[in-house]
């Protein structure tokens, strides 16, 4: 009976070990909600510049307030990407610390990694969208690109993960048919999905 | 019916080696010191028991530089995977044995 306790603990630290040798399970899901908020915050953002801004004919051409309000959009966006990293980190930092693991290691390395191949990839093909007047399709190439980062990702952390990469990819590719909707999409992708995604794992792993 | 205990596998009895194991079969690779953070041993202790798979071909080494540093990453080798699973084997076909 006492051996197989024994054998009982062997194949518990086994399966704990395989688990968190493999997953990184301080991310944290409320750094997904607040994300998402911030997306719709930035989203309500751009609404508000696209609609007000073109009424008012100014002196510059057509084409240079267009090249303008380009600028001032992808501001936006990378503001709300450093934002969302640095309450990301934050709050990954204070409950790898709650759970006794370190945020820097071979784990957490290797998420980055798969984390970095699709999202530098679709960083640079989006500017060189941008930059070749495609602008209508950086926001599906975005969301099609996030998306399979995450999936990239996803051996590396909550498997719900996964299911929100093929959700932001199914609405990338929907993005790109219908791309007078973009900003609806968009906030839908970075916005909602994160807040659900993010209650669901808070609820789930955080709490 | 057969002694389930012939099974397991010597060198795997003990719970350090084991716990190597699991890591090194989940993972394509390890290095040592994440090795040691994780299941949180000593240098020596590590050092002794990975000497021991290795003795027994479960585990290959690879010895490179990063920085300048000496960087130890271990594999598991095919040999390693298989005895791994027979081990578990072993160990549920007692488990099972001793619940009825």
């Amino acid at each position: 009976m006492e051996e197989q306790e024994a054998y009982q603990k062997d194949i518990e630290s086994i399966r704990k070990l395989m688990e968190r040798s493999v997953k990184f399970i301080s991310l944290s899901g409320l750094s997904g909600i607040l994300s998402g908020l911030y997306a719709l915050a930035g989203a309500g953002m751009a609404y508000y510049l696209i609609e007000f801004s073109s009424s008012s004919p100014g002196y510059d051409s057509a084409e240079m307030h267009e090249r303008g309000m380009l600028l001032n959009l992808v501001g936006i966006a990378i503001g709300i990407l450093v934002a969302s990293l640095i309450t990301g980190f934050w709050l990954t930092a204070r409950k790898s610390q709650r759970v006794g693991a370190k945020i820097w290691d071979a784990t957490s390395k290797r998420l980055l990694i798969n984390l970095a191949i699709p999202l530098v990839t679709g960083g640079i093909f989006i500017l060189t969208l941008l930059t070749q007047g495609e602008a209508a399709l950086a926001v599906p190439a975005c969301l099609i690109f996030y998306g399979l980062a995450l999936i990239n990702a996803s051996p590396n952390v909550y498997e719900e993960v996964r299911y929100l990469g093929y959700s932001e990819i199914t609405l990338g590719l929907i993005a790109a048919w219908c791309t007078d909707y973009a900003l609806i999409f968009w906030a839908l992708g970075f916005g909602v999905l994160h807040i659900l995604y993010g209650a669901m794992m808070y609820k789930k792993y955080d709490a | 019916m057969k002694n389930p205990f012939e099974n397991l596998d010597k060198t795997l009895e003990h719970r350090v080696r084991l716990q190597i194991m699991s890591v090194l079969v989940a993972n394509e690779s390890y290095d040592f010191n994440a090795l040691k953070d994780l299941l949180e041993v000593t240098d020596g202790n590590l050092a002794t028991h990975i000497k021991a798979l290795e003795k027994e071909k479960y585990v290959s080494v690879s010895k490179t530089f990063i920085d300048r540093r000496p960087n130890t990453r271990y594999k598991t080798t095919e040999r390693g995977r298989t005895a791994f699973r027979k081990h578990l084997d072993a160990i549920e076909d007692i488990i099972k044995q001793q619940r009825k």
